[in-house]
């Protein structure tokens, strides 16, 4: 698509975000979208990538932010008034109208400008609807070119999902969108059908030379049909690029783990292009900031075996499973897990040495190294936080200070303070937080909604009922999307801080 | 553009200013009709209908009469419609549709007509103006029988095979998988159909009047006959009141009763 | 084989007592006999001929059919947009409004009946053909809702969406694509209306204005005054509408069944 002109924006999204209730389904998303362009909004189910979509389409109008289309402000524009059409998840069909007059159903409404001559030869335009032979024409076409030719008079029960899908997309291109909305087309279809409909959607794609803006959680379809990927999580955009460029270098371990298999290490900078993980200095092409900590990425397929002694990792072979095309080889270097993907195989138990190459080493910034709340002290000098309260020392607010037999805290200077309710700011290191299966054992109790793994260890993130608070930790234990866990955190390594208001004040 | 938004939520505007003014205002009134009293032309708030209703015995034989007339036919209705539905339901017998049809049937049809044909035919036999309390329990069942068999034909049809095979297969013989499995998954539809039964059995004065030819008063035609008779809609509306109390327990000892009317109504097999 | 007998034996005894009463009257509307149970003179259509003849009984049962036809496409329109309405409502408003259908269905039809007696009085409107049709529309509405609601949340909530997509206005996107997919439960919320309405008794003895009669109370009040056995042609009348009646139902039921038994084979 190199032909692609960078300043022709057919659909332009400012600022963008959708709050429903209390959630935020989209927050501050901006991009553009270029004519022509086959673009997919790439995620996990709940990252916004649905309702960015039904924006665009006018389904749901933004809390705040700006739509534009052709440089237009589309923003509160009903989707009736919209030149933008849809391909619905579960199809939509109408299931009391035949093949036919659901392809026509756009159709029928429409109206297009007619110019006539009147007596005196005088131009003028009228608005007419088309004609019954236009609209037989339009339909016949439309259906030709999702191969359904002779389907006008059955009705949508009749239907395969394969043949129901192809008529949800006649339907919509028959009206000549010049933005065509695919939300999730293929997720009813079995692999088969989906992989055939993928060559076929961008053969349709070539054809119509409209924008396709399609919707998937599906990496593999994102990778093989798309121009450009937005990948989203938690209602953000993640990274824009193109499939090679969001395979090749992600922007951060979210994407790195979500595009592919990806091998995700704890690593540390430790001089110029050099970073450090499993115990070793690897070469590098990025440049960080020394001694920052980073994720490294690599990827299982850049990871070359070797013997021993040639190795820049040595590990031990811990599973082989044959892919078909590849074995996929874990082995464990240190306490480390690697996995491998190779045209070769190895045996349990081998010992093997690795290569990495410093262009296969992708290093991103780490997303995040503490956890940080906003709580206050309680009556009984604990800490509430994040949906939780624990038990923490207040005397490390004020240094020098001890707490007398009724709990009031005396200060270095003598002074008699009493806590409850203070705000303080809460600072949780991620490796100082431990899970427990048992609900009454932590301070605060959540699901587990997030889990990345990272060679030794899990990244997971614990998210609370109530208020929906974040406790982001490490650790080398195995645990469950979605069990329920508790948190359990050392009252030394609570740091509390007074908050700034409140010493003045 | 915010009308787009809007057009589809306001189309139960209408509807809902109805029932606050036909169904919500309305109960209130009875509130307040329920707890004054009219005196030399002006109303005032008086607890007097509702001393009087406790302590007059006719009323609160009426009350007892009642409850003995509806627990009575809703007893009679359960015996009967159990071991039909449970028949019916359980039947091989391909079209059995069209015999549930047969049974319910009658419930389409006006019952005032119905039960003054049932009236001729206790006529026939020399019921008539002999057993009231008889008549007026066959009249109450005659009517509500349909809506206790339609409820319990429903969940009994839905009754999973596979739950009694399962009974049957761990060493349950007939009478424990009966007992066991059957009945207590089939409490949604014998509760549907209670509560379908005892409240119209309370109220629905026009098979007592018809078969007892006038004799027997049960709660409803009491508060019929303080607003038609006596004129007092004060001591009517505190007669409605307590059935509306009763009303309300009734549901809380069922658990509510849902869309079950509705469907006991028959509403799906129009 | 004794609990086939048995279940047998069950299923005839209580179809006998359905039925014995109706057939009873069916029968003896063939004599013109004052007295059930007294044949005089010979078989005879003299009955169903005093019924076509009687002004009177013709008034009442058009009054009847009339208002059942009034209150029902009332409550079928009402009921309809309500369950519209409710179904694209948020939960804090649709809950209320559910609840609040749910009390007609519930309540004694005596409670309902003297609570509007208690609001048309005070506006000065008891007794009149307004009362009266409010009072059938509360008794049949709820009832509409109930059966629309069903038939909404089964539709694909993004066929009204994909309707806008292609270019439908809200209000067309609602009548080519809402509507008819709920057909069937706006016809099923209309024909419930309208055999609740002919049904009726209570609410209608209510609030019908004072020299208004429908079959219900004419019947009710024949039997009060004691009149009822010297206007023999009453049996004719209610033989009509038993022998009308059920065979509407049983080819109504019956033809419905058909696609709807094609359907769950599948």
């Amino acid at each position: 698509m190199a032909e692609l002109k960078k300043d022709e924006k057919i659909i332009q999204l400012v600022n963008v975000t959708k709050a429903f209730d209390e959630t935020v389904a989209v927050e501050n998303v901006s991009f553009y979208v270029r004519k022509g362009e086959f673009i997919t909004f790439l995620g996990p189910s709940g990252c916004g990538k649905t309702t960015t979509l039904r924006m665009i389409a006018g389904f749901d109008i933004p809390t705040s932010g700006k739509i534009l289309l052709n440089g237009q402000d589309i923003t509160n524009l009903p989707p009736n008034k919209r030149p933008v059409n849809t391909v619905f998840q579960r199809y939509a069909l109408f299931p009391h109208l035949n093949i036919y007059d659901n392809i026509a159903f756009g159709l029928k409404l429409k109206k297009v400008p007619v110019t006539y001559m009147n007596d005196k030869g005088d131009k003028y335009v009228k608005m007419q609807k088309l004609t019954r032979r236009e609209i037989d024409e339009k339909v016949k076409n439309a259906l030709s070119v999702v191969d359904l030719e002779g389907f006008e008079k059955r009705s949508v029960s009749t239907l395969s999902g394969g043949q129901q899908q192809r008529v949800a997309i006649a339907r919509a291109i028959v009206n000549e969108p010049e933005i065509l909305l695919l939300d999730e087309p293929l997720g009813a279809l079995d692999l088969k059908m989906r992989k055939e409909m993928q060559i076929e959607l961008k053969e349709m794609h070539r054809k119509l030379g409209i924008t396709f803006i399609y919707v998937t959680h599906d990496q593999e379809e994102a990778l093989t049909m798309s121009d450009t990927i937005v990948v989203m999580k938690d209602g953000c955009i993640q990274q824009i690029g193109t499939p090679t460029d969001i395979y090749n270098e992600p922007a951060n371990a979210f994407v790195a783990d979500f595009i592919g298999d990806s091998n995700i290490f704890n690593g540390t900078i430790v001089g110029k292009f050099t970073v450090r993980f499993c115990n070793r200095n690897f070469k590098c092409v990025d440049d960080f900031e020394r001694n920052e900590k980073v994720d490294v990425v690599v990827r299982p397929e850049d990871i070359k075996m070797t013997d021993e002694a040639g190795g820049m990792l040595v590990g031990r072979v811990t599973s082989v499973v044959f892919k078909g095309v590849h074995y996929e080889i874990t082995a464990m270097v240190g306490r480390s897990e690697v996995v491998i993907q190779s045209t070769q195989s190895r045996n349990v138990g081998n010992i093997i040495g690795l290569i990495i190459e410093p262009d296969d080493i992708h290093i991103m910034k780490k997303e995040l190294t503490v956890n940080k709340y906003d709580g206050y002290i309680t009556k009984k000098n604990t800490v509430a936080f994040g949906d939780g309260e624990f038990e923490c020392d207040v005397t490390t607010l004020y240094p020098g200070s001890h707490l007398d037999e009724e709990g009031y805290l005396i200060t270095a200077t003598g002074e008699k303070l009493d806590l409850t309710d203070v705000d303080v700011s809460v600072e949780v290191g991620l490796q100082d937080i431990e899970l427990s299966d048992n609900a009454d054992e932590g301070g605060a109790r959540g699901h587990i909604v997030q889990l990345i793994y990272k060679g030794d260890h899990y990244q997971y993130i614990v998210r609370t009922e109530e208020n929906e608070e974040d406790f982001v930790l490490d650790s080398p234990d195995l645990w469950n999307e979605n069990d329920y866990v508790s948190v359990k955190i050392k009252p030394e390594n609570i740091r509390l801080a007074l908050k700034q208001e409140k010493q003045n004040g | 553009m915010v009308k787009f938004h809007f057009s589809r939520k306001q189309l139960c505007i209408p509807y809902a200013l109805f029932l606050i003014l036909f169904v919500i205002i309305p109960m209130f009134l009875i509130l307040f009709y329920a707890f004054t009293e009219t005196a030399d032309g002006a109303i005032r708030f008086s607890f007097a209908n509702f001393i009087d209703f406790f302590t007059s015995a006719a009323k609160l034989s009426t009350l007892l009469m009642s409850f003995t007339v509806a627990i009575i036919s809703t007893a009679v209705c359960l015996l009967i419609a159990y071991p039909l539905a449970y028949i019916l339901a359980r039947s091989k017998f391909k079209k059995k549709n069209v015999l549930l049809m047969l049974f319910i049937l009658p419930m389409w049809i006006n019952f005032v007509l119905r039960i003054t044909a049932l009236r001729e035919l206790l006529d026939l036999i020399g019921l008539l103006g002999t057993e009231n309390y008889l008549n007026t329990i066959i009249g109450m069942v005659y009517d509500f029988l349909p809506f206790m068999i339609l409820p319990l034909y429903t969940t009994l049809e839905k009754l999973d095979n596979s739950y009694l095979e399962a009974a049957a297969d761990l060493g349950g013989n007939k009478f424990t998988v009966f007992t066991k499995v059957t009945f207590p998954l089939s409490m949604p539809g014998v509760i549907s159909g209670i509560t379908m039964v005892f409240m119209p059995s309370m109220t629905n004065y026009v098979v007592s009047d018809t078969l007892s030819n006038f004799n027997i008063t049960i709660l409803g035609k009491l508060i019929d006959q303080y607003f038609t008779t006596y004129d007092n809609w004060h001591m009517g509306s505190m007669i409605s009141i307590i059935l509306l109390v009763i009303i309300f327990i009734t549901m809380l000892v069922t658990g509510g009763f849902k869309d079950g009317k509705q469907e006991a109504r028959g509403a799906n097999l129009w | 084989m004794v609990k086939k007998i048995l279940s047998v034996l069950l299923c005839a005894a209580v179809l006998v007592f359905i039925y014995a009463p109706i057939l009873l009257l069916v029968v003896y509307s063939f004599t013109t006999s004052n007295v059930i149970g007294k044949w005089e003179g010979n078989f005879s259509f003299e009955l169903y001929a005093q019924v076509f003849r009687s002004a009177e009984i013709m008034q009442i049962l058009f009054n009847t059919v009339w208002l059942a036809l009034a209150a029902a496409a009332l409550s079928t329109v009402l009921g309809t947009a309500g369950a519209i309405g409710i179904f694209y409502s948020r939960r804090r408003a649709a809950k209320p409004l559910q609840a609040a259908s749910q009390i007609p269905v519930i309540n004694a039809e005596i409670v309902t009946a003297i609570s509007l007696a208690l609001l048309f009085s005070a506006v000065f409107l008891y007794r009149t053909y307004l009362s009266l049709i409010v009072g059938h529309m509360v008794l049949c509405t709820p009832f509409v809702v109930l059966s629309v609601l069903p038939k909404l949340k089964q539709m694909d909530s993004n066929t009204y969406e994909a309707a806008l997509d292609l270019g439908a206005s809200p209000s067309q996107a609602l009548f080519k694509v809402v509507v008819p997919q709920i057909f069937s439960g706006i016809l099923s919320g209309f024909m419930l209306s309208i055999t609740l309405s002919l049904d009726d008794y209570i609410v209608t003895a209510f609030t019908k204005p004072p020299m208004f009669d429908t079959i219900s109370t004419y019947v009710y009040n024949a039997v009060k005054n004691g009149t009822n056995s010297s206007t023999p042609a009453l049996r004719a009348l209610s033989a009509l509408i038993f022998v009308v009646m059920i065979v509407i139902l049983l080819v109504v039921n019956l033809r419905a069944r058909k696609p709807s038994s094609k359907e769950a084979a599948k």
